[in-house]
């Protein structure tokens, strides 16, 4: 229909030009629109974030106050891990990959025109764009007596239900966010069902696309849990109902319980789309199949499932009962199983493959690295005796870190490498996005190795100042932080630049990878394909005579 | 004109079960007596088995909305696994917290009061 | 293709609406499937509430049972009987749209309603009762402190609960009475008025729980 229609300036019709002028694409159902709004407005908070921790970083520097301008006490120094932490996970890593790219590329992928419920994905963004505003709010105490948050992104009680700071404004900001996660995840487990193309078979379908839906469900069934434990926070302290306060005959140790409930599947909703990143990549520029396509289906769906039952390896020293430490520790060690796995199936895909070592290559490989780190000192976290030493401590900080950022957003950057010219019908500089690669990667490192060791010797987490015994590792950390945030930026940057100005025009499948998203234009049309596909072949069917 | 898509009958019919008004009725006076018998067995005193029963009837109640008064009986696979989910989370959650509360080890009652008086 | 678009706004009653993106059989499916994904949510939501109840509860048996022993047991079981029976009527009114009969959708579903609001006026009866004796939050008379922690947990799940049922009485008249007043229901589309059945059945459902739970069993 629209092979021939052009704009004014005689370009070929796209979702990006078809509708023009700020209003269409702030009030746009189309789920590539929907993309970009959710990638500019994730991106400013993940900067906010990373300032707080640069931040703190540079406080930390040195032993004694090193910018005592800016962090005027303990109290600030508080406000900025809090802030660090609810920033970075419930506004940039929570709705990370899946509200950008799994918005852009679910319908794609399986062959649809958009979701299932278009105009549910944008009030999905308008509940989030709500909830930060709220969130933001609380942080710049407009309210008399009430000063910023510096619980921690936990918000354990008691203190969270009794300290006189804007705690009840910024859990219902998070509360209105889970909303907004509740009803994406909820959208993308109907188009997955639904709207799959004639002939997309489950088994047929990109590891993208399973990891996708394993992170739907669990954001769908997983957030309401945290939402009403938020609840009952403002409960407590507005009614004063005692279900967490002791001297009323409750629990502090139930919120607790609650809220890993959710928080640790959380931290699937964050890795598990990366894995399915990593998943179309590695076969992509290793020209061969995915290896073990079935086991890495299984594995995804399994770490799900696991991920429900192991909460409480948070809360080993928080006087649960020996009987509970032991059975969370045990099935805390069985869902590194599925992740090991997929491991193997990365790494046996590349194996005899033939390498090409583009820039979101460079990423998934990273990835798979960093990860590897990632799991395996979570396996010693999980060791009650061990746990006991290294709870609350910088080990802790420095395994999550590899989890969240070698993990989801290294991810999130090599997606967004790997699937620019799609998006936005351009090539990148593959040279400026390798500096910035370099960077990111021996920056993150520099940052967290440090880290280990720190905790090794028993630094604890949350503190604002330590013995000059410290310091060394602490100043090469902050070094790598800030060159971690420079990779990050030049990265980010570059890719904007690209969008805005670049000149190279992307074709329609530039790195000849087999998938839906790839049959269509670069980038594509607002109803995404001309006309319906019909799929026949397998998803990863590089290197084999079906592949063109 | 706005008849021009498909006269296709499959629309808004995944079941196709049109349930009588009458089943409807039979379900709730089941349901009504149901509950009278839950109030009459809180009458009788059976120790904690009090909250397993009223827990076991709750569910037969349950179970007849759930299969009959919101069709669930002609629904497929996947929208069943969707339906039970949810219990499944909450025996894990409330199992889950159990693991941990009824075995701790408390200080006795009477040693907290005696901490009080000092 | 896209010509139907113009055509779209023109829909004759009892037709499914037109929809770019999904035939009608896919969109039923996905209504369908999205609502109870819905409902799912919602009931763990008040599962964070039956935990903390079952906590509490083991903690607290003895409060627990001289606190539940002072609800009042007649107008608890009456809303039972009121909720199930507007569960009834929803049902009902799922069967008269799929035979098309939108006079049968509005009386049923007007019935439903007019339980939610003798539900609530029932509850908040209720409410007022323990304000009057000091066991309200705001008012509390702390000489209740033993059946404070029975009351929080009651007054939320209650609480939350009764906001449902208001929240499902606005689903069944906007998107139930409403369109039925119309003429907008028939065997060939009536997803409306299931989905907002659906959404009742559960405040229902939630009921059937917190009845024994905090009535019975206390």
């Amino acid at each position: 229909m629209s092979a021939h229609a052009t704009t004014a300036h005689n370009e070929e019709l796209n979702y990006l030009n078809w509708k023009t002028g700020i209003w269409s694409w702030l009030s746009s159902t189309d789920h590539k629109r929907i993309c970009f709004l959710y990638l500019f407005t994730i991106l400013i908070f993940f900067f906010v974030g990373g300032i707080a921790a640069l931040l703190m970083r540079l406080e930390l520097a040195t032993t004694g106050p090193t910018i005592p301008s800016v962090v005027t006490s303990p109290h600030i120094y508080n406000v900025l891990f809090t802030l660090h932490g609810v920033f970075m996970i419930f506004l940039f890593v929570v709705p990370g990959i899946p509200a950008t790219l799994g918005n852009f590329l679910i319908p794609l992928m399986i062959g649809a025109k958009d979701v299932a419920f278009p105009r549910l994905n944008l009030f999905s963004y308008y509940l989030y764009v709500i909830g930060a505003l709220i969130g933001a709010l609380s942080l710049w105490n407009p309210f008399s007596g009430l000063t910023a948050v510096d619980t921690g992104w936990t918000f354990y009680a008691p203190y969270s239900t009794t300290t006189g700071s804007s705690v009840s404004l910024m859990v219902f900001a998070a509360f209105v966010l889970g909303f907004s996660s509740i009803l994406t995840g909820l959208n993308f487990i109907v188009t997955i069902h639904q709207l799959r193309a004639p002939g997309m078979t489950w088994m047929r379908l990109p590891v993208f696309i399973w990891a996708s839906y394993a992170t739907a469900i669990i954001q769908t069934v997983a957030t309401p849990v945290v939402g009403m434990t938020l609840l009952l926070i403002i409960a407590e302290r507005v009614f004063g109902a005692g279900i967490f306060d002791p001297t009323k005959g409750g629990d502090p140790v139930l919120m607790e319980h609650l809220f890993w409930f959710y928080s640790h599947p959380v931290v699937y909703i964050m890795v598990l789309p990366a894995f399915g990143v990593v998943g179309e990549i590695i076969p992509v520029f290793s020209r061969k199949p995915l290896f073990g396509y079935k086991m890495v289906v299984l594995s995804s769906m399994a770490i799900a499932a696991v991920g429900f039952v192991v909460w409480a390896h948070h809360m080993f020293v928080s006087g649960i009962s020996d009987f509970s430490a032991i059975f969370f520790s045990l099935v805390t060690f069985l869902v590194a199983i599925p992740t090991a796995i997929k491991v193997f199936n990365w790494v046996s895909t590349m194996y005899k493959g033939s390498i090409s070592f583009t820039t979101p290559m460079l990423y998934a490989m990273a990835f798979v690295f960093l990860f590897m780190i990632a799991g395996t000192t979570g396996i010693y976290l999980a060791m009650l005796g061990v746990d006991v030493y290294y709870h609350d401590t910088y080990f802790v900080v420095a395994h999550f870190h590899y989890t969240i950022q070698g993990g989801a957003v290294i991810g999130l950057i090599a997606a967004l490498h790997y699937w620019f010219p799609k998006m936005s019908g351009k090539m990148y500089n593959e040279t400026l996005s390798k500096i910035a690669f370099a960077l990111v990667f021996i920056g993150f490192n520099l940052t967290f190795i440090p880290q280990f060791i720190l905790g090794m010797d028993g630094m604890p987490r949350r503190y604002y100042n330590y013995p000059p015994e410290y310091q060394n590792m602490h100043t090469l950390s902050t070094i790598g932080a800030f060159m971690n945030g420079v990779g990050y930026t030049f990265a980010l940057v570059n890719l904007l630049m690209t969008a805005l100005f670049g000149k190279v025009k992307a074709p329609r499948n530039p790195y000849n990878s087999v998938g839906l998203e790839w049959q269509t234009a670069s980038p594509p049309i607002h109803e995404n394909f001309p006309e319906t596909p019909v799929v026949d072949k397998d998803p990863y069917h590089y290197g084999t005579p079906a592949h063109v | 004109m706005a008849h021009a898509h498909s006269h296709d009958h499959s629309h808004g019919h995944d079941d196709g079960h049109v349930v009588p008004e009458a089943t409807f009725l039979k379900i709730l006076i089941a349901l009504l007596v149901l509950t009278v018998i839950t109030v009459l067995a809180a009458k009788v005193d059976m120790g904690k088995w009090n909250i397993v029963g009223a827990m076991v009837i709750a569910s037969i109640k349950a179970s007849l909305v759930i299969l009959v008064f919101m069709h669930g009986k002609y629904e497929n696979r996947i929208l069943w696994t969707y339906i039970l989910i949810p219990f499944i989370l909450l025996a894990i959650l409330i199992g889950g917290v159990f693991t941990d509360d009824p075995f701790r080890s408390h200080p006795k009652p009477v040693e907290v009061q005696k901490l009080k008086a000092t | 293709m896209s010509s139907h678009a113009a055509a779209a706004h023109e829909v004759a009653p009892g037709d499914p609406p037109h929809i770019h993106h999904m035939d009608s059989a896919t969109a039923y499916g996905a209504a369908k499937l999205g609502m109870w994904l819905f409902l799912a949510t919602e009931i763990l939501l008040f599962a964070v509430m039956f935990c903390s109840f079952a906590i509490m509860r083991y903690y607290h048996l003895d409060a627990f049972h001289k606190a539940s022993h002072n609800l009042n047991l007649y107008a608890g079981a009456f809303n039972t009987a009121v909720l199930l029976f507007s569960s009834y009527t929803a049902a009902v009114a799922v069967t008269k749209a799929q035979r098309g009969d939108n006079r049968g959708v509005v009386v049923n579903f007007g019935i439903s309603i007019l339980c939610g609001f003798i539900f609530l006026l029932v509850k908040g009866y209720e409410y007022s009762e323990k304000a009057h004796h000091g066991m309200f939050p705001f008012v509390w008379n702390e000489s209740f402190g033993d059946y404070k922690n029975f009351l929080g947990i009651y007054y939320c799940m209650t609480g939350l609960h009764a906001l449902h049922v208001i929240i499902g009485m606005v689903v069944m008249y906007i998107y139930g009475v409403r369109p039925a007043l119309k003429n907008r229901y028939s065997g060939r589309y009536y997803t409306p008025v299931e989905l907002s059945a659906l959404y009742w059945h559960l405040v229902d459902l939630i009921w059937i729980y917190l009845f024994p739970l905090l009535y019975l069993v206390g």
